[in-house]
């Protein structure tokens, strides 16, 4: 094996010093990004990704208006400076299409489109550095920024890699741990338990499988209550602003907001 | 369910948890990596009813502390660092070296980092039951966590945080531990630092921290212990050991090696090799080293050239200007009897020896001679050493070296000062070993196990020390275990949490009645009615194949074969498994087996023994009379097998035409099946090989005493049991390579590449102008089939055992790791090839077990299984203990053949026993001698200046004038001829190492040469 890591020691700890079940930090920041309708910066461990959602508006492009619901669009670009190793990634790298089309099948049955008939919803996802679970937190990241807009969801959506070494299964790995070892990354509806996502890039038996996705979905209700307090924090704050007195006009809640990061 | 939590990491903490460093890739790109690390609080002490520790149950350090030495009254734990695992590792295993031991991880990682096999041995000494040590994770606790400061090197780091580990342990003990008013105040054990470096031991007692060198440590423990434990102590550790010696005032007798960054630029630039190296067999200064850019090996000659190179490390080499090359010296020259006098003490006092490095000189000149006549190999020498492959190594001790050789006494040995003492290797490829000892002459005529710690190049010898003493030369249990050793073969009992594995019913076991669905007759099929034997050599207890046939209503034949169910009991993960798993192999030597599963598995539930119902897994296939597959299923099955035949009793049954049992007639059905299958096979261009296997036939069960040797005999049912099993193998091959095409685990034996067979073909031509094809292994079967003599029956057998040694070696791989046009087996000619029929002696065959139970459906697959590096992470081992458990079976059997031939001479003649050899190799002086009859080989040695030597022609010739020479005319001797040798066992008197010497009776006699 090439690396000189272990993966899972034998006091049960991983490389980062982790155990097996624990997720990797997590924080969050709703405050207000430029113009945005609704923002987020989420953090997992040293992956962080800047989400931006814009609308729901007029399409820009006809093509695109449905009659009957509103289209999401979602766009992904990772900055070059986010890996160890400085490389720019096109627009139209397939990598990244395909984790923006990801995203936008996941979020289509959670956002409530048909509220808004011929209009757009434009998701802009911006990786700013990656450390393995990139995936989960442009999800989790795409919830907040949507909840944070305003824009009606069904459920949140909160997603975890899950893996497995040899037969111990793990959770929320980083990016040396997905280099060795396969790993499904599940989302979840926490309040109804549907799972809106499975993807997987690796091989991995059929019996691990269960045991890791359960595992999986398990964990996403942990990362639901963190997301949860957030939003609810948030818009705590903004209630309370609302109803403190005479200070009124949104420039003075914008300046607080960016305080608060 | 699990309980899964976030941690949380606090910002302020980023510079301890977050850690950035440069990394520079294969390509020479240079790229940033950012690590992050969660800090805890709940890394375990380890200490026994810690008050501040959760969960300390599973501690295993006593509360108090180890109390017996002398200089910690208060109880003390053992804190030692990196370099006390590097250099003193036989210490820490010792069984008398039992303080409690805390291991950090920092220690552990830097292990880890410096030496694999180090590291593993590390692991094992943390898991050993009369051991007391803890791993403790001090990088992720968060009060011993640290991080590298600038300007500080990686080893400073490392020193600084196992400091402030011990200060941490100190602490946290005198916390959990305070004075409670009204009641004595408590002990508080010591946690002691152990480092060999001055410099850290002095920063640590600056910090308040107790800190010893291993020598002080030992030195205060008690007396009889401490002796052994010094001998123990290894010679890396260097200066202090000899402070009455200048070294500096030493000279250099091997050239510097280059540094690293020389030697990995030189070997990205072309310009240096690397490669394993390999002494020769025939002479110990001259070694070789494959590299891959020229079509012969490498040449390496003389002591400076090889530049303390031992037998198997991975070197670099620098390849001389072609002007300079040399040819591989044609005689043999043999350490013991150039360097008899050399004495241990005063080697490196270069004026002293003259006469050694005179005749060392000599024998390198003569090959430089030689070289102009002869077609010139690349020659070169080390220049640095990448990997050293130093194990333990089996020796004994030169009696003359003894400055006192009175008889030793019990007393004297544990009062007598430190000597210096040769230990010789009993494997000649490796050099003589420079030890310390306090035991002198207490060990003498034992065999004793040393390690070897360095090589300096002041130094004629490397500097060792001892481990332990294995037993008396000669003595039938020292030689074994030697040889054990020697291979590295674990042969210790089965510890009681593998044999807790077992069917707790033990011997008493049996197949449950049918009818219970759910227990072992789920899925099985019943065959207890079928006519099943099995045909085993004689006194067989594992037997783990039998066989059936019978004759199907329409026309064809229904063969069946039944390997023993192991994977019922042996499940995967468990300590039995991983047991088996780093056994790899059943080991047998003449005289012992040593078993890769306990003994009530494989002699009695798994062993398929007669009229006893036993678990099978049934391969069977229907056959047209003319062997070819109509169909082949697999099943898990109940078999009772009727009998267990020999060889021998089988053929007698089958040839005997009187009898007309149904036993009889399915025998008869087997062979004329496993003829044609024979003949099919070598019509695809299976190879005919053969390999010297003699059978040693001992006095009795207990005093195994070797009465005599013969060469094993091969019967037609010899070939009709492998004709089945090779059968079986591959329809499970083709199974489960169907099934799991990433990860099932075959076997291949790669075709040779054509140059191997060079010499051997231009012999052939030369000698008896016979040509070999080697273009594909069907045209190599055939033209073996050519090369007959026919005055002479055994040459054919000998060119085979010729040509065998020019091929490699087959081995098990994971079907996902390499290309699928590389699976094929040459020697069977066969696509492709597994290991099925012996799971209770082989390991990959358990695999294979386990993988076709889950193809057929039987069972699930076990993940590990599933994993691509895992299997190749076994298979590497299960590779590696195959071929050291064939090395030791062969020098097993020489052993026992030495012994036999000893006995034999004794009733003889004068202990010399007389045989027909025939020549293999022609050296300038001497012979390589093949004696087929006992499957050994060996050395006639000349004195050099009589003889002429054709190299070209592989011809000696011994001039008419010499006094050996009966007649006037000279005599030639070339490969191939047929030679009278004697035969004796010599036993060297100062060493007692017993070594088979032949001698030339006929054409001529060597001993007048």
């Amino acid at each position: 094996m090439g690396s000189r890591v272990e993966i899972l020691n034998d006091g049960g700890f991983r490389s980062d010093g982790r155990r097996q079940y624990e997720l990797r930090d997590l924080t969050i920041d709703l405050s207000q990004q430029g113009v945005a309708d609704g923002s987020a910066i989420i953090t997992h461990g040293l992956t962080q990704v800047l989400v931006s959602v814009f609308g729901p508006r007029e399409a820009k492009m006809r093509s695109q208006t449905m009659h009957d619901r509103a289209n999401i669009n979602v766009e992904v670009s990772v900055a070059a400076f986010s890996t160890g190793e400085r490389r720019k990634r096109s627009r139209g790298d397939k990598r990244i299409l395909e984790m923006a089309a990801t995203i936008k099948s996941t979020f289509e049955p959670v956002v409530q489109t048909s509220l808004y008939p011929r209009s757009q919803i434009d998701v802009f996802v911006q990786v700013l550095q990656q450390d393995g679970g990139l995936l989960q937190a442009c999800i989790n990241g795409t919830t907040l920024a949507l909840a944070n807009a305003g824009i009606p969801l069904l459920d949140f959506v909160c997603a975890v890699t899950g893996g497995v070494h040899s037969t111990s299964p793990m959770l929320d790995l980083t990016l040396l741990e997905e280099n060795d070892i396969p790993h499904v990354t599940v989302a979840v509806m926490p309040k109804t338990g549907k799972v809106t996502l499975v993807t997987m890039e690796t091989r991995l038996h059929v019996e691990r499988f269960e045991e890791i996705f359960r595992l999986a979905c398990e964990a996403g209700k942990v990362i639901h209550a963190e997301i949860k307090g957030a939003v609810r924090e948030r818009t705590g704050r903004l209630v309370a602003a609302m109803g403190s007195g005479p200070r009124a006009g949104g420039g003075d809640l914008q300046d607080d907001d960016a305080m608060d990061g | 369910m699990v309980d899964i939590t976030i941690r949380k990491r606090p910002r302020t903490e980023a510079v301890v948890t977050q850690r950035k460093f440069f990394k520079k890739t294969a390509r020479g790109k240079v790229i940033k990596v950012l690590r992050e690390r969660y800090l805890r609080d709940d890394v375990g002490c380890g200490i026994q009813n810690c008050t501040s520790c959760e969960n300390s149950t599973a501690y295993t350090l006593p509360f108090t502390g180890d109390t017996q030495h002398k200089s910690f009254p208060n109880g003390h734990f053992l804190l030692p660092d990196t370099n006390v695992f590097l250099s003193q590792m036989d210490l820490m295993e010792s069984s008398l070296f039992k303080p409690p031991i805390i291991l950090l991880q920092t220690v552990m990682e830097e292990v880890r980092h410096r030496s694999i096999p180090l590291y593993n041995r590390l692991k094992a000494l943390v898991r050993m039951d009369d051991k007391r040590v803890w791993v403790f994770y001090n990088e992720y606790r968060s009060e011993t966590a640290i991080i590298r400061e600038d300007n500080e090197s990686p080893n400073d780091r490392n020193d600084r945080g196992i400091r402030k580990a011990t200060e941490w342990y100190n602490s946290h003990i005198q916390f959990t531990r305070p004075i409670i008013r009204g009641q004595p105040k408590p002990k508080i054990p010591n946690v002691v630092l152990m480092t060999e470096d001055a410099a850290n031991r002095k920063k640590a007692e600056e910090s308040g921290i107790a800190a010893t060198s291993i020598r002080k440590y030992i030195s205060s423990l008690p007396e009889t212990v401490a002796a052994q434990l010094l001998d123990l102590l290894s010679a890396a550790d260097g200066n202090d050991i000899e402070p009455t010696r200048a070294t500096s005032g030493r000279q250099a007798m091997y050239p510097e090696y280059f540094t690293e960054s020389i030697l990995q630029a030189g070997i990205s630039a072309g310009k240096l090799h690397k490669g394993h190296f390999t002494t020769s067999t025939y002479n110990y200064l001259q070694g070789s080293v494959s590299v891959p850019g020229f079509p012969k090996p490498v040449l390496l000659i003389g002591r400076e050239h090889l530049n303390r190179a031992v037998h198997g490390d991975m070197v670099v080499i620098e390849i001389f200007d072609e002007a300079k090359w040399g040819v591989e010296g044609d005689e043999v020259v043999d350490q013991e009897a150039t360097l008899k006098n050399d004495d241990a003490a005063d080697s490196d006092e270069d004026e002293e020896n003259d006469d050694v490095l005179r005749q060392e000189a000599k024998a390198v000149r003569a090959s430089e001679a030689m070289a102009q006549q002869k077609e010139k190999q690349p020659t070169g020498r080390v220049v640095g050493i990448i990997k050293r492959n130093w194990r333990p190594v089996v020796c004994h001790i030169d009696a003359t070296a003894l400055p006192s050789s009175g008889p030793p006494t019990s007393s004297s040995a544990s009062t007598l000062s430190t000597q210096t003492l040769l230990a010789h290797p009993t494997s000649t490829l490796l050099p003589r070993i420079r030890i310390r000892t306090r035991q002198g002459p207490a060990l003498v005529n034992k065999k004793i196990l040393v390690a070897i710690d360095a090589w300096n190049s002041t130094s004629r010898y490397p500097d060792g020390h001892f481990v332990r003493v294995l037993g008396e030369v000669g003595g039938e249990d020292a030689e074994r275990e030697g040889l054990m050793l020697e291979f590295g073969i674990s042969y210790g009992a089965f510890g009681s949490a593998i044999l807790s594995c077992l069917p707790p019913e033990g011997d008493s076991w049996v197949v449950p009645p049918k009818g219970d669905d759910d227990g072992v007759w789920k899925g099985r099929e019943d065959l207890r009615d079928l006519t099943i034997c099995s045909i085993d050599p004689p006194a067989c207890q594992d037997i783990d194949d039998a066989l059936h046939a019978r004759p199907l209503p329409n026309g064809n034949i229904e063969a069946g074969v039944h390997i023993a169910d192991v994977s019922n009991f042996v499940h995967a993960d468990t300590p039995m498994d991983t047991e088996a798993a780093a056994r790899g192999t059943t080991v047998y030597l003449v005289d012992k087996r040593i078993d890769m599963l306990p003994a009530l598995l494989g002699t009695n539930l798994c062993s398929l023994r007669p009229n006893v119902e036993r678990l099978a897994f049934s391969a069977i296939w229907e056959l047209t009379s003319e062997a070819k597959i109509v169909n082949v299923r697999f099943t898990k099955s109940v078999i009772r097998s009727k009998a267990a035949f020999t060889y021998e009793e089988a053929q007698l049954r089958k040839d005997d035409p009187k009898r007309q049992d149904e036993l009889t007639i399915a025998i008869r059905l087997l062979n004329t099946l496993a003829q044609k299958l024979k003949a099919a096979r070598m019509a695809a261009g299976a190879l005919n090989l053969a390999s010297p296997e003699v059978k040693i036939h001992l006095d009795s069960a207990e005093s195994s005493d070797p009465i005599d040797v013969e060469q094993k005999e091969m019967r037609e049912t010899n070939s009709l049991v492998e004709e089945f099993m090779l059968l079986a193998n591959i329809s499970v091959a083709q199974k489960i390579w169907e099934a799991f095409p990433a990860t099932a685990v075959l076997r291949r034996h790669l075709p040779p590449p054509r140059t191997n067979f060079d010499k051997l073909k231009d012999i052939l031509n030369k000698r008896k102008g016979m040509t070999l094809d080697v273009s594909s292994s069907g045209a190599l079967a055939e033209s073996l089939d050519q090369c007959v003599d026919a005055n002479e029956p055994a040459f054919n057998t000998l060119v085979r055992i010729m040509a065998t040694r020019c091929m490699l070696s087959a081995e098990y791989f994971c079907s996902g790791s390499v290309g699928r046009d590389t699976f094929g087996h040459y020697g069977l000619a066969s696509p492709i090839y597994t290991h099925f029929t012996s799971p209770i002696r082989r390991y990959a065959d358990v695999l294979a077990h386990r993988q076709l139970a889950a193809a057929i459906g039987y069972s699930p697959l076990h993940a590990s299984l599933h994993s691509k590096p895992h299997v190749e992470r076994i298979l590497e081992v299960v590779n590696r203990r195959h071929r050291m458990a064939q090395m030791a079976g062969r020098a097993s059997v020489e052993y026992y053949v030495g012994l036999a031939l000893k006995g034999r001479g004794e009733k003889e003649r004068q202990g010399q026993v007389t045989e027909e050899a025939f020549v293999i190799r022609t050296f300038r002086n001497g012979l390589g001698v093949f004696v087929s009859k006992l499957g050994i080989e060996g050395l006639v040695m000349f004195k050099r200046d009589l003889t002429q030597f054709d190299a070209d022609n592989y011809t000696v010739t011994i001039p008419g004038s010499s006094t050996a020479v009966s007649g006037d005319d000279d005599v030639t001797i070339s490969v191939f001829d047929k030679v009278v040798v004697n035969i004796e066992v010599e036993k060297d008197k100062n060493t007692q190492k017993g070594k088979v010497k032949m001698t030339l009776v006929h054409p001529i006699d060597s001993r007048a040469l």
